[in-house]
């Protein structure tokens, strides 16, 4: 069930997977900014063909990019009301003293398609990045911050730790949820304030091991000389290659050309 | 007959790379008042097994019935005639003070104040500790055991009819672990509720409960007396259980020629039992080949 | 002058941790070790007194007692976890009250804990086994080779990519012995194990311990509540109230029935026997521990 959570790996041997975590992080990053620098049909139609290529090539299920969009389904409905209702222009429902607008509706339509694009390239991202890369990416990238006093490697294990500890939690809270069925939570019934109280039994617990296995954790990481020396070395190394070299210059002309189309249009 | 299992199968996560069929087609009868063991290597289904007893988890197949009415899909209160105990159940405690913790139950079935502290005072005391020094006490300041009964204690406020505990003594020093069984069987007594102990050790079982059923791959392949079942090396060996060593040693000794009962779990059995066989004087206390009276543990 | 190990030849694992020049002296050295620490209130507990304990390379020793009778807190002595209040602790000749050695000391001595899903940090296998060794800066490929070979030594090579939540508790223990041995520990300190496992998982780590110590000479300190583990050690020390107060073989201190019961604890199911067996009348060896031997006394 913890294998097919949204925004985490899915193990393949894609070229996608095989490329060096930095660049894909460097790219999505890239790519991510793109779509506000787009403002007509062609330049998204540019940006989501690649994305979906990329998807394609990197064989990750389908069914597991829709799931991570189902996620948004709540932030999507409110965005579709928040613009249709306040994007001046031609009005084509009146309701009271609320107009809904065709501007708005095409504003909610392309602010909601620019989110799902988001999704799906921070989830091709995670999907097929391991954790033990992603946390190696992260650590690369902000390096050479660590000369401005920032704890790379610290956030870098952070990272390690959290990832690691995801599919324990949802185990533990799996558990913990049964235990309180059986002593009578419902958490199906009544208004949202109910069963948001009924999540009280269920968190508080989880909290708790939380913080008596972040001391565990600590100790076990003293014992085994965590801090005892300035010069930690990684067993895996990040090497660039020849598809790393590609893949910046296919992302990088993607981008560029989606803003050239713009402009020439 | 008041659990019934039919053909119950479960399997968890189907049609995905993840598919495990962790019960197959286990049928089991449970009487009101009985003492049953629930014995099994891990993987054995015994956990999924006491979850579907509980009324927790839907079968993939197959029936669980609870006076009748299937228990996965009754009404809460009738499916909370069941109380379950999981492995560390003083994971679950949440609460600020003690007597809310063991308090949380009977309010969720809604009865009102005077019976809720009545239950929680009795079900403390249940559990040996003191209702009055405890009641206002922070769960997470007390000590592993005591939490471990605050824990026992919330589910025993629900005064159920049926307490299915899962390992309730995993974790715990020997001293501890024998204690806490005594007391458990105490409950049974006093309340006369049936009783169900999921366990893989043998030690915890073997000289505390009537009647132990046995499982292995999520299927039944024992169910019957406890006296039976511990004399029958040749399953115990199949199914890979941890045997203890007082019945190593008397089975050892009965394949060398002697005629010893190797259904003794216990140190103090199992010497009183060579002693007989030895021939030594009789010692003073309950004998274990006389009336079927087991000596209990040391 | 290097140790040469029977089974994996030259190549053996424990390379380098055999630094025999310090052979002389014991491994573990504790004089009149005391620990206090404060509660709130101004109360404080003395956790320990009067430790004296001298343990050899290679000494696979077991530490019982009843709870509160400081186990735990004496073996975080024995990797600068926890510094003396007074006393001294030398670890290979280091004193750890010293902090330049912090490093040397928590390479040379493991700890493997109770909670085996709270020990594990990486999100594969085999990265958790590298954490110890990264620690050391370890050039990457020497890591590598270290990690395979501690991984094969604890039988979980196939399980290198697995993540912790596919593995049992039993294979999270060994992994957790196989982060000791990547970092080339010579001794490894074993705080209850066993205790959250089900019964294969404790043999698992049973035979894995036990077979370190015969074969690599693995020096061993092993807590437990189980005195059927007890029995597998050289040499058990009891512990109670702060004190060590009986250290000697399993079977010279499993034959004082009484005393033990007297601490609160057992013995092991064959010593009760035996004794029960002696009380009666019964004419039997004292130093009966195991099964086999018992078998052989009464047959």
């Amino acid at each position: 069930m913890n294998q097919l959570l949204p925004g985490l790996y899915v193990p393949g041997d894609s070229p996608v997977h095989r490329l060096d975590p930095r660049v894909k992080m460097g790219a999505v990053l890239l790519l991510m900014m793109a779509p506000f620098a787009l403002r007509g049909f062609w330049g998204y139609f540019l940006l989501s063909a690649f994305v979906a290529l990329i998807s394609v090539v990197s064989r990750v299920p389908l069914l597991a990019l829709l799931r991570a969009l189902r996620n948004l389904f709540w932030i999507g409905f409110f965005m579709f009301f928040l613009y249709i209702f306040t994007t001046p222009g031609q009005p084509f429902v009146a309701w009271g003293g609320i107009t809904a607008t065709w501007e708005g509706l095409l504003a909610a339509g392309a602010q909601i398609y620019r989110l799902c694009l988001l999704v799906v390239m921070a989830s091709l991202l995670t999907f097929t990045t391991s954790p033990v890369q992603l946390s190696h990416g992260l650590e690369a990238l902000l390096a050479p911050l660590e000369g401005l006093r920032l704890p790379a490697r610290e956030l870098a294990m952070v990272l390690t730790i959290a990832l690691r500890f995801v599919p324990t939690l949802f185990e533990e809270i799996e558990k913990i949820a049964k235990a309180q069925r059986a002593r009578g939570v419902d958490f199906r019934s009544g208004g949202p304030l109910r069963r948001a109280r009924s999540l009280v039994p269920v968190f508080v617990p989880i909290f708790v091991s939380a913080f008596r296995r972040a001391n565990d954790l600590a100790t076990a990481m003293d014992a085994r000389g965590f801090r005892c020396s300035p010069h930690r070395t990684r067993m895996q190394q990040l090497k660039l290659g020849f598809q790393d070299l590609v893949a910046t210059l296919v992302v990088l002309g993607v981008v560029l050309a989606a803003i050239g189309v713009e402009q020439l249009t | 007959m008041l659990i019934q299992v039919e053909n119950l199968t479960h399997v968890y996560a189907p049609g995905t790379p993840f598919e495990r069929v962790a019960l197959r087609q286990v049928n089991l009868q449970i009487a009101a008042g009985e003492q049953v063991g629930i014995l099994g290597p891990t993987g054995s289904g015994k956990s999924t097994l006491a979850q579907h007893l509980a009324g927790l988890l839907k079968p993939t197949a197959g029936h669980v019935l609870l006076d009748g009415v299937p228990v996965h899909s009754a009404p809460r209160d009738h499916r909370l005639q069941v109380g379950i105990a999981f492995q560390y159940p003083e994971d679950q405690i949440f609460e600020q003070t003690v007597f809310r913790e063991v308090a949380f139950g009977p309010r969720n079935l809604g009865l009102d104040e005077a019976e809720v502290t009545a239950r929680v005072r009795w079900a403390l005391e249940m559990t040996g500790l003191n209702s009055e020094v405890m009641s206002q006490r922070m769960p997470f300041t007390l000590s592993g055991g005591e939490m471990r009964r605050v824990a026992l204690a919330s589910i025993l406020a629900l005064r159920p009819r049926v307490l299915i505990l899962d390992e309730p003594t995993a974790g715990q020093d020997p001293q501890s672990r024998r204690r806490l069984l005594e007391r458990i069987l105490t409950w049974q007594e006093e309340t006369g509720l049936t009783l169900i102990i999921i366990s893989h050790t043998l030690e915890d079982l073997g000289h505390t409960l009537e009647r132990l059923v046995v499982l292995k791959g999520g299927q039944v392949v024992a169910d019957g007396p406890t006296r039976h079942t511990l004399s029958d090396s040749a399953l115990l060996n199949a199914v890979g259980l941890d045997m203890p060593e007082p019945v190593k040693l008397l089975q050892t000794l009965r394949q060398k020629g002697r005629k010893v009962r190797t259904d003794l779990v216990s140190a103090a059995e199992a010497a009183t039992e060579i002693a007989h066989v030895w021939g030594l004087p009789p010692p003073p206390g309950p004998s274990p080949r006389r009336g079927g009276e087991e000596g209990r543990g040391a | 002058m290097v140790g040469i190990s029977p089974i994996w030849g030259k190549d053996s694992l424990m390379m380098g941790a055999w630094d025999l020049s310090t052979d002389s002296r014991p491994f573990i050295e504790i004089k009149d070790l005391e620990y206090v620490y404060p509660l709130e209130g101004g109360e404080q507990i003395k956790a320990l007194q009067g430790v004296n304990l001298a343990m050899e390379r290679g000494e696979f020793v077991a530490l019982i007692g009843p709870n509160g009778s400081g186990k735990s807190t004496l073996a975080r002595h024995f990797n600068a976890l926890l510094l003396p209040t007074s006393g001294t602790v030398r670890v290979d000749g280091l004193p750890t009250s010293d902090p330049r050695h912090l490093g040397a000391i928590r390479q040379k001595v493991g700890m493997v804990f109770q909670n085996p899903d709270n020990q594990i940090i990486a999100t594969t296998l085999e990265e958790d086994v590298a954490f110890g060794p990264e620690n050391l800066g370890i050039p990457p490929d020497e890591i590598r080779q270290r990690v395979e070979a501690a991984l094969a030594a604890v039988d979980l090579l196939d399980y290198r990519l697995h993540p912790p939540q596919m593995l049992s508790g039993g294979q999270k223990q060994r992994a957790a012995i196989a982060g000791a041995l990547a970092a080339r520990s010579s001794c490894i300190v074993f705080d209850e194990p066993t205790s959250m496992l089900d019964p294969l998982g404790r043999r698992q780590v049973m035979d894995t311990i036990h077979q370190l110590n015969t074969a690599e000479r693995l020096t061993i300190l092993l807590i437990t509540h189980s005195m059927s583990e007890a029995t597998l050690a050289q040499r058990v020390l009891v512990m109670d109230a702060g004190r060590i107060v009986l250290d000697g073989s399993p079977a010279q201190v499993f034959s004082q029935v009484e005393r033990l019961r007297g601490l609160g604890l057992d013995v092991p199911p064959v010593v009760e026997i035996a004794h029960r067996l002696r009380g009666w009348g019964m004419e039997l060896p004292s130093s009966i521990l195991t099964v086999e031997q018992m078998v052989e006394a009464l047959c």
